[in-house]
């Protein structure tokens, strides 16, 4: 341990983990609210978060009122933060979390640690990288995620290929065609291996637009290249075998939350999501630890992020004038049906605390066309039309959820034929 | 490369920087002579010893009386010494080797017997409830087994860094990208010829892994063994994976293979693998989607909790066996040619005993050297996840790779050292930066500015203003 704590303080009211979009909403809600001292913990030179290299529009609209691209964006959260009293440190890496809000930290002068009243864990998404997609073939340059590749050309000006293929069909994997075109890259094709995009259908003429030709339903994807991606073998819909030139792979989208800080913690995990299991006030399992943002699940819009943070800070407050976090009696929302992913919250407290969100977010592994249908103890307390597809926006209300939970877990479930 | 020339002659060349190669430089630098080693790869360590299952073995179940199991005898116990004089990591985590089925629970006793043979004399049976005491997220499919309780988890590219950088250190002399195209033999001298010049010595030491059969026709003509590279592929857990399994677990070996292994790595990841896949090409070291699949369901067998466990990575190295089962080390009287070829998969553990075997071939009263007293002992790179890492001590400049808590000091040391990597691949071995979950996503931005003008393969392609 470093004598000056890596010129940290040693306790802080709150400790957000994560100076993205949702910690630095969060946090400066907290100031405004007037909690006392407020510290985010952000591992990178700045803060910010993935914003600071998405160079495109549209960011800002709800926040500030204008049309903002990603970096101008993060600068303008980081600065409202700083205006309001929050204390950010970057370069500050959180290596572990122990009960009752205690945080081992390491800085460039080495490791020091934090004692907080409550934690904020805001660590946001990632991408699933290639190795998690068991895309096989050789291992050349060139292979990148969204994030490394915008990274690369927004905040070092570097282009890693000239000509590549973009693995994924998602919001991201069109967002990475214009990266590229800020750079003069063109991609050549894009690859999924669903059986459409994943994306709404409504973006997919941009790639004729753009010159990039889609496949869909590929099977056996394979990398290949000596020193530099040469090419991108697949079996294509029709069951042809494909080869397409190429210098470079994007591996993009199947976000999932950067949560091993969490699975090397005490605190419990939805391993449906991928994020802490929260109740409907974003407080984890131990209650003097909460969450937001894309940590929660994969993966919302920054302005979705922001608001989140703002509403738990809301929370958050409230909380803290209560003094010590207590463990309050909860029921679990358990998935029951193979076709639902996640639910988040997974937890319902039951207690006289009011506020808490007002929907609960679900998250689908197929498509579906049915009743989502909650029960609790035998009785049917929610019944809500779906008509979506995996990685989209589902929401529910939550408040005839929680008004009429039993004693019992609220089961999650698909009606299809009603 | 400076041209070397019959007065400016060295004592011995050693063609290949591998594991081995770097274990013999080692071997024959502290033992005074003057070695040069010739890598026809743009850095170090990047045919059979990119990728193995990072484990120290006893060689308990190596065939008794084979040249392989005296040498992973003696590299076993000189590991250890060698380790502690230089600084590397070791963890003893213990195996168990475990049947599965009753056919492979029958074949338990003849393999402690071949332990015993070995000189492995603290193996000892286990029942299925031991098993599972020990390993309580074992499948409880799991029947019997047996305990090799001194195998140990290694860094195996540190090592193989840590033996050439003291040789270095010492004198040794590396030129990476440098292939032997032809050699001639004059009776005192060889004057190999290489695609960047000509170089002179007294001794050729063959080490050339998977094209040790190539090198050996350029240089004699022919060559007794033909390699068949061996493929083995192998998919890397994240951290949270490394609780399910204290042990390595081994199968019951088959002939061609030790069979899929699951372990921790030194690093603080699981491994599982490695597949056995015959092949005639020497560089294809690529993976296949539905085999890393399929390995990772055989892993979910063993252990059910893994389906729970993210992947980090996935990878294969090639094993340079041959049509013979033993190491084909031998040395050509009257040329002064030593080959050291067929070290199929045991060569991490056996190394150093390869090169105590291969100095003792090679010793004669012509070629005999003052040992240097008090070899230089280069820092190694300490990246083990159960000792003490760069990133909690001072002044370390901030972490760079998340996932691997790598720092800025770190990665600025080995770019600054007397090894400095020459591509990214390489910086990956020597610092762990994108070996981690994300796989470059956070970092890769901030690496392409701290590796500018380092690499040989550069991470892009230039500026958007070239």
């Amino acid at each position: 341990m470093t004598t000056n704590n890596g010129g940290l303080p040693r306790k802080s009211d709150v400790a957000v983990v994560g100076g993205g979009t949702a910690g630095l909403a969060l946090a400066t809600k907290l100031k405004r609210l007037g909690v006392g001292s407020v510290i985010v913990l952000e591992r990178e030179n700045d803060a910010g978060g993935i914003p600071r290299h998405c160079g495109h529009y549209p960011f800002g609209i709800r926040e500030y009122g204008r049309l903002l691209k990603g970096p101008d964006y993060a600068r303008r959260n980081v600065e409202a933060a700083v205006d309001a009293g929050v204390d950010i440190q970057t370069e500050v890496t959180v290596t572990a979390l122990h009960p009752d809000g205690r945080l081992s930290l390491t800085t460039p002068a080495g490791k020091a640690e934090l004692q907080a009243e409550r934690v904020v864990l805001c660590t946001g998404a990632r991408e699933a990288s290639r190795p998690q997609r068991f895309i096989g073939g050789d291992r050349p340059l060139g292979v990148l995620s969204t994030g490394a590749l915008q990274s690369m050309t927004y905040l070092q000006g570097m282009r890693p290929f000239r000509r590549p293929v973009i693995i994924g069909s998602e919001l991201v994997s069109f967002s990475a065609i214009d990266t590229c075109r800020h750079l003069g890259i063109r991609p050549v094709a894009m690859i999924e291996e669903n059986d459409r995009i994943l994306a709404r259908r409504l973006v997919q003429p941009y790639l004729m637009m753009r010159g990039v030709a889609l496949f869909t339903k590929v099977k056996n994807l394979r990398i290949l290249g000596r020193r530099q991606v040469e090419a991108i073998e697949f079996i294509d819909a029709t069951g042809k075998q494909q080869s397409i030139e190429a210098d470079g792979a994007i591996i993009s989208g199947r976000f999932r939350p950067e949560a091993t800080l969490l699975h090397l913690s005490h605190l419990e995990v939805d391993l449906g999501s991928g994020g802490p299991m929260i109740d409907q006030f974003g407080q984890c399992s131990d209650p003097s630890y909460y969450s937001a943002g894309n940590l929660l699940r994969p993966t919302e819009t920054s302005g979705w992020c922001w608001q989140e943070g703002i509403e738990t800070a809301k929370w958050l407050a409230e909380d803290l004038l209560r003094g010590q976090p207590t463990v309050v009696p909860s029921v679990r929302v358990q998935v029951v049906d193979r076709a639902i992913r996640f639910s988040v919250p997974q937890r319902l407290s039951i207690s006289d605390r009011i506020g808490g969100m007002q929907k609960m977010q679900i998250g689908l592994n197929v498509p579906v066309r049915g009743y989502l249908e909650a029960t609790s103890g035998g009785w049917s307390i929610s019944n809500t039309w779906l008509n979506s597809r995996p990685i989209r926006r589902i929401q529910i209300r939550l408040a005839p959820i929680v008004q009429n939970c039993s004693k019992s877990p609220v089961e999650l479930s698909i009606q299809r034929n009603k | 490369m400076p041209y070397t020339s019959s007065d400016n002659c060295y004592d011995v060349i050693i063609i290949g920087a591998g594991i081995v190669g770097c274990a013999i430089a080692r071997q024959f630098t502290l033992g005074g002579a003057r070695v040069m080693i010739l890598e026809k790869a743009l850095d170090v360590l990047d045919g059979a010893s990119k990728g193995n299952s990072a484990i120290l073995h006893t060689g308990f179940d190596a065939p008794p009386g084979s040249l392989e199991q005296k040498c992973l005898a003696r590299g076993y116990a000189e590991y250890h010494k060698v380790a502690l004089a230089l600084g590397l990591p070791i963890l003893k985590s213990g195996a168990m080797v475990l049947a599965w089925n009753e056919e492979q629970l029958a074949q338990l006793p003849a393999l402690i017997k071949k332990a015993y043979k070995n000189g492995v004399h603290d193996v000892a049976m286990l029942s299925r409830d031991e098993i599972l005491a020990r390993e309580p997220h074992l499948s409880k499919s799991v029947l019997g087994g047996f305990e090799v309780p001194r195998e140990f988890l290694i860094d195996p590219w540190a090592s193989a860094h840590a033996y050439l950088l003291q040789a270095m250190a010492n004198g040794a002399v590396l030129y990476r990208d440098t292939e032997v195209v032809s050699g001639q033999y004059d009776g005192q001298q060889w004057r190999l010829e290489t695609n960047a010049g000509l170089v002179c010595a007294a001794q050729i030491i063959n080490c050339a892994g998977l094209y040790g059969d190539i090198v050996e026709q350029r240089l004699i003509g022919e060559c007794p063994f033909t390699v068949t590279p061996r493929k083995g592929q192998f998919v890397v857990f994240d951290k949270s994976a490394a609780a399910l399994a204290s042990s390595i677990i081994l199968p019951v070996p088959t002939k061609t293979t030790k069979g899929i292994v699951v372990c921790r790595t030194i690093f603080g990841n699981l491994l599982l693998g490695p597949t056995a896949e015959d092949q005639q090409s020497r560089a294809d070291a690529s993976t296949d989607g539905s085999m890393l699949a399929h390995l990772r369901d055989k892993g979910i067998e063993m252990i059910p909790d893994l389906k729970e466990c993210e992947v980090t990575a996935a990878y294969a190295g090639l094993r340079p066996a041959t049509e013979f089962q033993d190491y084909q080390i031998r040395r050509i009287e009257g040329k002064n040619y030593t080959c050291v070829g067929g070290i199929r998969s045991t060569g991490l553990s056996a190394a150093l005993g390869i090169a105590c075997h291969v100095a003792s071939l090679i010793a004669t009263d012509e070629f005999s050297f003052q040992a240097i007293k008090d070899p230089i002992i280069p820092a190694p790179d300490r990246l083990s996840n159960y000792h003490s890492r760069d990133w909690e001590e001072p002044d370390n400049g901030g972490i760079v790779c998340h996932c691997e808590l790598v720092t800025r000091r770190e990665i600025e040391q080995v770019l600054n050292g007397p090894l400095p990597p020459s591509t990214l691949q390489g910086l990956k071995r020597r610092t762990r930066v994108c070996m981690g979950r994300c796989q470059g996503f956070y970092c890769t931005g901030e690496l392409v500015k701290l590796t500018a003008g380092r690499f040989n393969l550069p991470m892009g392609l230039g500026h958007d203003d070239q």
